[in-house]
């Protein structure tokens, strides 16, 4: 299937799903709308709503907010994750004396955690970002714990007859090594670090995207539910291909595991 | 031509070196009482049937490993973790695959405190010498396996080290690179004739490179079995000098010390799986 013909198929595809959506949502059939308006609201007033959003410019405060919210839960998420992964992973001792309070907090589902940080920090920024960080933390500390265990032990040999030093392993070896377990760990920590700071706005916040979808539904608003999951898809795509350019440019050294046409 | 200069200090020298792994009921003795001696400016081979710890002995010079008993000296000192002498090239790929080819060989140089400058300068005039002068900004996975073993040929080089240890170095390769890397090695090599230990299960390429063949037995508690001097003329091509009769006559002699050897691991292989 050439490019051509695949982009029209989704763009079918698309067409179709929204043409059903407004269908049900708009044409009695049978004096009967099989997706009534105040659960599903149309397809039209969605699109109507995003666009409203954007043009008067109410969008932008929560989208700032909730990306201030991702990135640094990412942020530090993923240094404290690297930072004690590469620890436990050169400590083999410490690791296991660790390991199953690690397990354990890590098999905690961690919503119920957000009641708990909104009464420590508030129901500001910091309380989406602790419970962003508990998400990116663990996904990149068993990343890099198990990739840094992993190391090829050649690669390490090689170095060392190569006669580096400490200092020089770890900057060569590794360092990079790290590096290359956190950013394949880039698109689901992100993906998280978000996940977070939605569900955290959800809970309870002044501002955000979840805040955003919160509000409509309080008030029975399905087309702002709808709108607002809309933005949150588009934000969550844009925050993805924005990953997705960093990591190809990060990671030139890696064979690509498919050929891109 | 096996180098007979009065120096009390060959490169190598293995007395008596035994090594073991694990330890009581479990002890697994790999290596039993190896002698050896590998002359300043020789190129010595050892062959013996696989899993016969060849591998194990080069890693013992090397400092990797630590033998269980008896002594392994180079250059006359006694082998105390990685020697600054010794370079190594392995089997497996073992450049760094986060560096280009270019800065997997300048970064040998920095445990020397070379300049970064001075250091890709003279990588890239290595790079030339083992044919890829234009492959300096591609990474690992870009290059194949015979280009990914220059690399690591030159960053071995690069460093000038006095012994050269090379386990199988070019057992993944095929045959025609086999042949082209192993007229590579010698034409470098010839260039200043450093000592050389090279582990093959190739007799053929063996015999085509070394001075000296070293036969190991099978294992467990393989030991040092037979030595047969190449008395071909150098420089040699791989490609022609397996052709010459004289290739012939030894690779005969050596296989009949050698056989017995490969049959005794077949058979308690066989014998295992039984």
């Amino acid at each position: 299937m050439n490019r051509s013909t695949l982009l029209a198929w989704q763009v079918g595809v698309a067409v179709a799903l929204l043409a059903i959506w407004h269908v049900g949502s708009s044409v009695p059939i049978f004096g009967f709308y099989f997706m009534p308006k105040f659960f599903f609201s149309t397809p039209a007033d969605v699109l109507g709503r995003v666009w409203k959003m954007f043009v008067t410019g109410v969008v932008w405060r929560h989208l700032w907010i909730t990306l201030t919210e991702t990135a640094l839960a990412f942020v530090i998420g993923s240094v404290a994750g690297a930072g004690i992964g590469f620890w436990f992973a050169r400590k083999p001792k410490l690791a296991a004396i660790f390991d199953p309070f690690l397990k354990a907090a890590n098999s905690l589902p961690r919503v119920v955690l957000a009641p708990i940080f909104m009464l420590w920090f508030g129901l500001g920024v910091w309380s989406k970002v602790a419970l962003g960080v508990t998400l990116v933390f663990f996904i990149v500390f068993f990343n890099v714990y198990q990739g840094l265990r992993e190391t090829s032990p050649v690669v390490l040999a090689n170095a060392r007859m190569l006669g580096m030093n400490d200092r020089q392993l770890m900057r060569h070896v590794y360092w990079p090594s790290t590096l290359t377990w956190v950013f394949s760990s880039l698109h689901a920590s992100v993906g998280f670090a978000l996940v977070g700071a939605v569900v955290g706005e959800y809970l309870g916040a002044a501002a955000g995207l979840g805040y955003l979808i919160h509000e409509a539904e309080g008030v029975f608003d399905v087309t702002g539910v709808f709108a607002g999951m809309i933005v949150l898809a588009l934000f969550v795509i844009a925050i993805d291909w924005a990953v997705t350019s960093i990591e190809n440019r990060l990671l030139v050294w890696r064979p690509q595991p498919h050929q891109q046409s | 031509m096996p180098q007979t200069n009065a120096t009390p200090d060959p490169a190598v020298s293995l007395e008596r070196v035994t090594v073991a792994f694990g330890a009581g009921a479990a002890r697994y003795v790999a290596v039993a009482d190896a002698d050896l001696a590998v002359g300043t400016s020789e190129f010595v081979a050892i062959v013996g049937p696989t899993g016969c710890g060849k591998s194990t002995l080069l890693n013992v010079v090397a400092g990797l490993l630590k033998p269980a008993g008896g002594s392994a000296r180079v250059q006359g000192a006694e082998v105390s973790g990685v020697m600054a002498p010794c370079g190594y090239l392995f089997q497996q790929d073992a450049l760094m695959p986060w560096k280009t080819a270019r800065d997997n060989v300048a970064v040998a140089l920095e445990p020397k405190g070379v300049a970064r400058a001075e250091a890709l300068a003279r990588a890239q005039g290595w790079l030339a010498k083992v044919g890829l002068a234009l492959f300096g900004d591609r990474y690992p996975h870009q290059l194949s396996g015979g280009q990914r073993k220059r690399v690591a040929l030159a960053q071995m080089l690069i460093r000038d080290p006095q012994i050269l240890l090379m386990d199988e170095p070019f057992g993944p390769l095929d045959a025609q690179t086999r042949a082209l890397m192993g007229d590579l090695l010698l034409d470098l090599w010839s260039a200043d004739r450093k000592a050389v230990l090279f582990v093959t299960h190739d007799l053929e390429e063996a015999i085509a490179l070394a001075d000296r063949v070293v036969v190991m037995s099978a294992g467990p508690a393989a030991r040092i079995v037979a030595e047969h001097a190449i008395d071909l003329p150098r420089p040699r091509e791989i490609n022609e000098i397996r052709l010459d009769p004289k290739f012939h006559t030894i690779q005969r002699a050596i296989w009949n010390d050698l056989r017995e050897e490969v049959l005794k691991t077949y058979q308690a292989q066989a014998g295992g799986a039984a």
